[in-house]
Order: C-alpha cells, then sequence, then structure tokens
C-alpha cells in the first residue's frame, strides 16, 4: 500500500489519481499513526513552507516520518513542497526549520534574465547529475511541469539528482538513499512523469 | 530552458438534445453561432496524447446562464488526463475555487465575476495562490471602434479597457492573463497580434493570447510579434485538420523555443 501524506496542503487528488491510474493501492493518509504499516510513502504539497511544517507538527506527522525515513528507511518520494519540506531550513516568508533529510536550505529563485518570470510555471527540461531508478526508461533530458518559486539548494552536490536552468541552476530532484523527491510534478507531467512515478512504485531502495 | 506553451481550449455548453442535460464540446464564431462537435474529456484525452502543454476547460454559457461549471467534467478530466488544466465559466466565489481545485482543477479562471468584484481577485489569490488565479479578459471593438471588455459569454459590454484591466488584474494578483479576441473567435483569421503585444509588454505575468487561429503560421506570430507566452486554440484543433503534434513541429522550425515530445 501506498501511503499519500495528507497534511493540509494542496492537491492530493491529483497524486491519488494517477497513482489510482497506474493500478497502485493507494491510500489518503491524514493520522500519522497509520504510516507505519504503509510500503512506502509520497509526500506531496502545494502552498507555503511555513504552514507546511506547522501542519506537519501540529497533526504529529515529524515523527512518524523521521521513523518511517530514517530509521526504518522505507522508500519515500517528496513532490514540489514535499520536496522542500525535506531540507534544513526555508527562508520562505522569514526562517524555518524542516524535517533536515537532506543538508540544503530553500530559497527563492533569482533568474539572472530579468525576463524570466518568478514563479517558474511551465514545461522545463531537466539535466541529470546521476543515475537513479526512478528516471529509468525516460529521455535523458526530458520536459517536466513546474510550478514554484523556491527551490531546495542543496549543500552536497552529490544530492543533487537533476537541475534545470532557469536563469541559473534550479535543482529539479534530489535523491539520498531511500529519500527522492521532485521539485516538478510528475502527476502532471503527462507520461514522462507517470513513468516516474511508476519507477518509484517499484523501486528498491 | 523553459518552454512556451500550446493550449488548446475546450469550450462546452450544457447539451439542448436528450433528457439529461450534459456538457458538450463546441466551437463559436465571435462567441455564437454554436456548433456542438462532441465529449469534452475524451477530446481531452486526444489533446493529451498528441502532448499539447495544458488545457483550458470553458463553460461559455455559465455566466449568461447563471450556472457553475459543471464540477463531472473536471472530476472526469482529473481522474484521466495528467497535465496541468484550467477550468472556468460562471465562477463567483471563492467557494467556487476551492471546489473546482478541490476536485481537480490546476488553475480557475474568472471573467464576469472578476470584473463585477475585482476583489475576488485579490481574495482568491490570497488564499489559494497566486499561481491558480487565471484572469481571462474576453475583447472587441465596440460600435465607437474602441476595445472594451465584454462579460457573460460576451453578450455584455463593461466600461474596462483590456489594457488597464489586464494591468489592473496583475495588481490585484493574478498569476495569468487569458486574451481572448471575441472578434477574431473562431474566424481563422489570425490572432489579434497588437493587443497581444500591447497587454504582453505591459504586464510581467504569462499572457495566453486566443481567438483567430487558423494556421500554425498565427501561432508563430502570436509568440514572436505578440510576444505571448502561451498561445490557445479551439476551433483550430477541434476540426482535427491540425493537430498538437504537427503543430508545435512548425513552431519549432520558427525558431521558438516549445517542448517537443520525443
Amino acid at each position: 500500500m501506498i501511503g499519500i501524506i495528507d497534511y493540509g496542503m494542496g492537491n492530493l487528488l491529483s497524486v491519488f489519481n494517477s497513482l489510482e491510474y497506474l493500478g497502485a493501492e493507494a491510500e489518503i493518509i491524514s493520522d500519522p499513526v497509520k504510516i507505519g504499516s504503509m510500503e512506502r510513502i509520497i509526500i506531496p504539497g502545494v502552498g507555503a513552507f511555513g504552514d507546511c511544517m506547522r501542519n506537519l507538527t501540529e497533526k504529529g506527522f515529524v515523527e512518524s516520518l523521521n521513523e518511517f525515513a530514517l530509521a526504518r528507511k522505507k522508500p519515500v518520494l517528496g513532490i514540489c513542497l514535499g520536496m522542500q519540506a525535506m531540507a534544513t531550513r526555508s527562508f520562505e516568508g522569514g526562517e524555518f526549520k524542516g524535517l533536515g533529510w537532506f543538508d540544503a536550505e530553500v530559497v527563492k529563485i533569482i533568474p539572472d534574465d530579468p525576463k524570466l518570470k518568478v514563479p517558474q510555471i511551465g514545461w522545463n527540461n531537466i539535466i541529470r547529475k546521476k543515475e537513479h531508478p526512478i528516471l529509468t526508461g525516460i529521455p535523458e533530458s526530458p520536459d517536466l511541469y513546474f510550478v514554484h518559486s523556491f527551490h531546495m539548494r542543496c549543500n552536497n552536490r552529490e544530492d543533487l539528482l537533476a537541475v534545470c536552468d532557469y536563469g541559473g541552476e534550479v535543482t529539479a530532484a534530489v535523491s539520498k538513499g531511500n529519500i527522492c523527491a521532485t521539485q516538478f510534478h510528475p502527476e502532471k507531467s503527462q507520461d514522462y512523469g507517470l513513468k516516474i512515478l511508476k519507477n518509484f512504485l517499484s523501486w528498491k531502495a | 530552458m523553459q518552454k512556451q506553451r500550446l493550449i488548446p481550449k475546450l469550450q462546452m455548453t450544457m447539451s439542448s438534445f436528450g433528457k439529461k442535460p450534459k456538457m458538450v464540446l463546441v466551437t463559436t464564431i465571435n462567441f455564437d453561432r454554436i456548433i456542438e462537435i462532441g465529449d469534452p474529456v475524451s477530446q481531452a484525452k486526444i489533446y493529451e496524447a498528441q502532448a499539447a502543454d495544458e488545457l483550458i476547460f470553458v463553460d461559455i454559457r455559465a455566466s449568461s446562464e447563471s450556472r457553475m461549471t459543471t464540477i463531472d467534467v473536471v472530476k472526469k478530466a482529473a481522474e484521466q488526463i495528467f497535465m496541468p488544466f484550467t477550468v472556468g465559466g460562471g465562477v463567483k466565489s471563492l467557494e467556487d475555487f476551492r471546489i473546482l481545485l478541490a476536485n481537480g482543477a490546476d488553475k480557475v479562471s474568472v471573467n464576469t465575476a472578476a470584473a463585477e468584484d475585482p476583489d475576488l481577485i485579490d481574495k482568491a489569490s490570497k488564499v489559494f495562490g497566486a499561481q491558480c488565479v487565471v484572469l481571462s479578459i474576453d475583447f472587441r471593438r465596440n460600435k465607437e471602434g474602441r476595445s472594451r471588455v465584454f462579460v457573460k459569454g460576451g453578450k455584455e459590454e463593461t466600461s474596462l479597457d483590456p489594457l488597464e484591466w489586464a494591468v489592473e488584474g496583475e495588481k490585484r494578483g493574478a498569476g495569468e492573463i487569458l486574451l481572448t479576441s471575441i472578434d477574431r473567435d473562431g474566424t481563422r483569421q489570425g490572432l489579434d497580434l497588437e493587443m497581444t503585444n500591447t497587454i504582453s509588454e505591459a504586464v510581467s505575468i504569462p499572457v495566453i493570447t486566443s481567438g483567430g487561429c487558423g494556421l500554425a503560421r498565427h501561432f508563430v506570430e502570436g509568440f514572436i510579434q505578440g510576444h505571448a507566452d502561451a498561445v490557445s486554440a479551439g476551433t483550430y484543433f477541434c476540426f482535427k485538420d491540425e493537430n498538437p503534434m504537427q503543430t508545435r513541429a512548425q513552431i519549432k522550425n520558427a525558431g521558438i523555443s516549445i517542448r517537443l515530445h520525443q
């Protein structure tokens, strides 16, 4: 069973629908106690970082997520804000502490081309920084769908899985051991996005 | 590198045939002369297979007939289509935004309600984020030859100037402008490049231009002369002589950065 973490931040339906389309059994989880029985989990999310961490904390998710990801080392996929939550801290609307799974900070995108707009909304091609099972079977540099104003800046370059060019290097995906995360939305990126989700479903972390 | 976007627009209306009313896909000319041509969701599936970048669903008679866009179409689309889509038509309140977003829409477009109560843009942007608030501007020249914003599916003229309204919409927190020339709608004579360019230069949010595409060249003009971030078309794709795949190839050949589906 795949658990989709529901902590009150954004569109879970698209993620749920895409897993169902792929034939996976998925459950939306709003009670942290249920995480323990999941085979793997997805942390989605759309919105602001401060609200995200406050919700995760208030709903009691932090401890059970740490247990699942760090102690038991089960496969985890973060999407968009769900990826950013894995950083050490974020500077979106102040300074907030994150889950700290990646030695990274979440910072605003500042494109060096003034014509580029923030948020970045639309399709951009990713540039791979390393190989990973979730990128198996898709083209070298596919276009995927992004909607974001902030991105994760990694202090360890080896955590970088893919970047995209948006007036400078913007982090598109990260991975470390049993944890991987994407800034783009695989559930909105048509066939290549679905393939990434499918890869995650069979990933033996 | 980020890509310019090609966005099929699915215009819908409530079918006048049969016992159970349902949403059907239509084309229009000058927002009038409605022709029913099929089912919106199955057409959307075809557009997905042809790698359209996004979709826009709009219930063209919702505001004039006072109803909210049918949730059924949104739900079905969200179950079957894995790409971003915008929904519009008859959206009046924050609650309407919430319902459409919760049922799978990525963005919601407002036209009539925003013109009547501009604060709706500010509120929706604050609650749901600018990225999901699309200000739809339908315009045409009035009898005095001035361009004016029209509401209620093009039936009612307002005193709003399209350029000023676009600038105000951005200030109030709209994340995108969807510009449609009623005079060009369905005519296949080409986009209103002048208005597209004027508005694209005046705002810093993305502008989607539509109304009048009849040839692949018209899309190219929308990007190069109109400086649009995206071009949307309904009629052009609906009759199936053209599709997003081949149009995209022609846009690419003109040197525009667009997604090519390998």
